[in-house]
């Protein structure tokens, strides 16, 4: 049986880190595209259509697979955690089934609309549209992170005699102490992604002197958008991280790499956490500095991992690294934002070299960042599904190791073929000279192109 | 409350599930008729017909899935793990022709879109077998003990769920032929005709041949179709198959676009009809009723609420989105 949990589990995790990739993309790019087409509208200049048009293929290429992807997951609680789904399925069953009726029928009832509408309605309605699946994607991430959210912070309820959750309180059930700041980290990460992104390709097109003025359009926006929300994603997430403090502080603990509860928590840079041992080896501490951030006070103590029952600890190495990658990789993006600044003060914002290529290698790192962020929500929370109440292990469906282990190569076989050929389709589209064959019959001629000629395969450039 | 609201839930999710399987039906059966229809430039029609439309059909899928573990999250949870192999295989098979959509165009070489020209045929068929074959296990009954589903994980193998995902197949391809008869126009009208025609006996024999054995599954089966006064009930269904059918030949005949499309549906909705007389008030049967099966009368409230302010929303801005890209369709109208 034990088996049988890790292999469901495994498999739970690749298909939701799959997916979640593709949100990131869809919920960033589909304002984007929103912006976009509203400043076209309202200043009338070309250009604006220009980037749109070249985004419009690529996010129709990520929400395919996005919509794919979650519908497996929307099936998956109860093929793979069947007991969870019949006692936490009354609360969180009817969050998911409002993101359901509220977003994912609209984003798709509009989404025909904005693909190939243009002609058929006009543009006024068909910035509308654009409009409503950005909102969509919203809705989306407003319900399904108040559904993960009572997951890890669960509130307004009652347990019946047998152990099943009943609902007391819906407002206290959809806004619980940690949604505010989940929702907030969730859609800043998806615009700073796509933000990196943008930026990457026009990064890549610039030095290239191709159509320079939607290349440096989509640069300059970038940049903008790295400069400002890259520092307001760093205060959200230290919030974020108080609130974590106060209600789940093993996973605070775990997070930090702290044992020990002692005035003045050190900060440990890095290190090994080593459950076995309850210590933290070849730690690189700066005294006083956690107490700081955690506490806002020198002497203050964070709690450390001692101070919890052992078989409530959550598997710390995991989440100390992925929190230290997540942090790190927000680090850098402030520093790009504002080396942007100072060339954009210079007016060399688009000829410096290296600030050119630091930006096509920072391309994927929102996606890093959103996966490493999950990883330690979602493992932070374990040995639990339900925090505090419902654990990992009363939560599984009854089914046979074979079957599992079947599915589970079947998922990896299908998601590496279909994703991964996803993926270098967006290569490609991305390779494509912003300006040059984006108009309506373009696509065909792009593919005509001498620098398409070289056939299909990831470009190195790109993939930082 | 405690009685009524289980009933309305499970009417409402019944209406999404029927919603699926007549407007994602036809989409599948297109996917389906990829089999008999390799000219390139047909493909691409046939893909456009449904390109604007065929992501909120699916939706209802999920709405399907999502109603029943928020309203039934007993039925849910033992559903999808007593069927855990056909579900997980309709999901990946849902990817396949999901994505399909996108990548037969952004193929660079023949040979990638023939492979997702294969993914899209092969995806929707197997999608459309799974449903058929969860369907008919369903039907069979479902052992529960203590919650939980306690059967082997092939236990849902044998000729009648098999059966029942053939007849789902062609019933697809039925209503995918009857699509193209009234999107398209010239050579592939006319075949499309020609496939009605043929899928049109098939699914009446399947559906003659299914519903005589459904009642011999087991004696509730049996009572709730031949057990006076429920046969009163129950004799007008199979009347209006035949009247369905007659409907049918007569507008291939008459070579009408719109008919085609509507028997066929007709057709599922007695199905459809005849399914839930056998099983009523069971959920899983033979034994969760809906009423075992329902979620706490708060949750169900909570979310009817929604419903039934969204649903009729929902329907409004389907049908714009339908009626936007209502008439024929040409090769190079979507995609290109
Ligand atoms: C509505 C609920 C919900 C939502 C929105 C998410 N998860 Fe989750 N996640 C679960 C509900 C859940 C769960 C059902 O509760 C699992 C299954 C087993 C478990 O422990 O929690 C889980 C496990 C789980 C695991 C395995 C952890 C482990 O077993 O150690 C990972 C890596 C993720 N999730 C990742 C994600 C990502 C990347 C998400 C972003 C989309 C995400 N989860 C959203
Ligand atoms: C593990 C829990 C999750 C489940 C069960 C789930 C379920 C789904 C489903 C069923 C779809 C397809 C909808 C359609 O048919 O159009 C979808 C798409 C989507 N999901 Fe998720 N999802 C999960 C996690 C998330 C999270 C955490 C977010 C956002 C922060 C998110 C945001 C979206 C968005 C924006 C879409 C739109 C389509 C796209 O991705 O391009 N989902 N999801
Ligand atoms: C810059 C400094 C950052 C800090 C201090 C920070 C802090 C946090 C904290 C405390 C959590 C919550 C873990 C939990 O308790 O559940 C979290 C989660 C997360 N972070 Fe960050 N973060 C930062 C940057 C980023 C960046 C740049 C991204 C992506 C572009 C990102 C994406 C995420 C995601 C997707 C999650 C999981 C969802 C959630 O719980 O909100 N973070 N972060």
């Amino acid at each position: 049986m034990t088996e049988t949990i890790i292999l469901a589990r495994a498999q739970f995790a690749f298909t939701v880190g799959f997916h979640i990739l593709l949100p990131t993309f869809s919920i960033g790019l589909a304002s984007y595209l929103a912006v976009l087409e509203g400043l076209w509208l309202t200043t009338g200049r070309q250009v604006y259509f220009d980037v749109y048009k070249y985004w419009l293929r690529i996010f129709a290429v990520g929400f395919a697979m996005g919509v794919v992807s979650g519908v497996v997951l929307s099936y998956q609680f109860g093929t793979n955690w069947a007991r969870f789904s019949d006692t936490a399925g009354p609360i969180v069953g009817p969050l998911m089934a409002y993101e359901v009726l509220t977003a994912f029928f609209l984003e798709a009832g509009f989404l025909g609309v904005m693909l190939f509408g243009l002609k058929r309605v006009g543009p006024r309605l068909h910035f509308v549209a654009t409009c409503v699946v950005a909102v969509g994607t919203l809705i989306s991430a407003f319900w399904i992170l108040s559904a993960n959210s009572w997951l890890q912070t669960p509130a307004g309820y009652a347990m019946t005699p047998n152990g099943r959750f009943v609902p007391a309180d819906w407002w206290r059930i959809v806004f619980t102490p940690s949604f505010p700041y989940r929702l907030v980290h969730m859609v800043l990460a998806s615009y700073l992604s796509v933000a990196f992104v943008v930026g990457a390709v026009a990064a890549w097109h610039l030095p290239r002197g191709r159509q320079c003025e939607i290349a440096r359009l989509m640069f300059s926006m970038a940049m903008w958008m790295a400069l400002i929300v890259a520092p307001i994603q760093l205060i959200a997430g230290d919030m974020h991280g108080l609130n974590t403090r106060d209600y789940q502080p093993a996973k605070l603990a775990a997070m930090e790499g702290d044992f020990d509860t002692e005035p003045g928590t050190p900060l440990i840079l890095f290190g090994m956490p080593d459950l076995d041992a309850a210590r933290t080896d070849w730690a690189v501490p700066i005294p006083h500095l956690g107490a700081l951030i955690i506490t806002h006070s020198w002497n203050g103590a964070v709690r450390g991992l001692k101070s919890f029952p052992r078989q409530d600890w959550p598997p710390a190495p995991y989440i100390f690294w992925s929190f230290r990658v997540m942090v790190g990789i927000g680090l850098l993006m402030i520093t790009l934002g504002g080396w942007s600044l100072i060339q954009r003060v210079r007016s060399r914002l688009y000829e410096d070299s290296w600030l050119l290529r630091a930006a096509v290698a920072m391309g994927p790192a929102g996606f890093i960042a959103v996966l490493a962020g999950w990883t330690t929500t979602e493992v932070g929370r374990q040995p639990f599904t339900v925090f505090g109440v419902l654990r990992t292990a009363d939560s599984t469906s009854p089914i046979a190791l074979p079957a599992v282990a079947t599915s589970f190569a079947a998922f990896v076989v299908v998601y590496s073929i279909v994703f991964g050929t996803g993926f270098v389709y967006i290569l490609h589209l991305m390779r494509r000279p912003p300006g040059v064959g984006t108009t309506e019959t373009g696509v065909l001629q792009a593919g005509a192109m001498p620098a398409d000629a070289l056939g299909p395969g990831p470009h190195p450039a790109l993939g930082g | 409350m405690a009685y009524w609201l289980p009933v309305v839930w499970a009417a409402v999710i019944a209406f999404a599930v029927l919603a699926y399987v007549l407007l994602d039906g036809f989409d599948l059966g297109i996917g389906i008729l990829f089999a008999v229809q390799p000219r390139e430039e047909d493909r691409d029609v046939m893909v456009n017909s449904v390109a604007p439309v065929w992501d909120g059909n699916e939706t209802w899928l999920v709405l399907g899935g999502g109603g029943l573990f928020a309203t039934f999250p007993l039925a849910y949870a033992v559903i999808m793990s007593a069927m855990y192999p056909t579900i997980i295989g309709m999901l990946l098979a849902l990817v396949f022709r999901g994505v399909a959509f996108e990548f037969r165009f952004r193929a660079q070489t023949t040979r990638g879109r023939r492979a997702w020209d294969l993914g899209f045929q092969v995806g929707s068929t197997v999608a459309a077998f799974c449903q058929g074959m969860t369907l008919g296990a369903l039907l069979q009954g479902v052992r529960v003990v203590d919650r939980m589903y306690t059967g082997g994980w092939l236990d849902w193998l044998d000729a009648f769920t098999v059966l029942c995902g053939i007849a789902l197949v062609l019933g697809y391809a039925l209503q995918g032929a009857c699509w193209l008869i009234l999107r398209t126009e010239g050579e592939l009208q006319r075949s499309a005709r020609s496939y009605a025609r043929a899928l049109g006996l098939a699914v009446l024999g399947l559906i003659v041949v299914i519903s005589l054995w459904t009642p011999m599954l087991n004696d509730i089966y049996w009572k709730h179709w031949f057990i006076f006064p429920q046969i009163l009930l129950t004799a007008p269904v199979p009347i209006l198959v035949i009247l369905v059918a007659w409907a049918f030949w007569r507008a291939l005949q008459r070579h009408d676009d719109l008919v085609p499309l509507l028997c066929a549906q007709a057709w599922f909705l007695l199905c459809y009809a005849g399914l839930g007389i056998s099983i009523w008030p069971m959920i899983v049967p033979p034994s969760i009723s809906i009423w075992d099966a329902a979620a706490p009368p708060s949750s169900q409230l909570f979310l009817l609420v929604g419903a039934v302010i969204l649903l009729p929303m929902i329907l409004g801005y389907t049908s714009f989105s339908y009626w936007t890209f209502r008439g024929k369709v040409r090769a190079r109208e979507y995609y290109q």
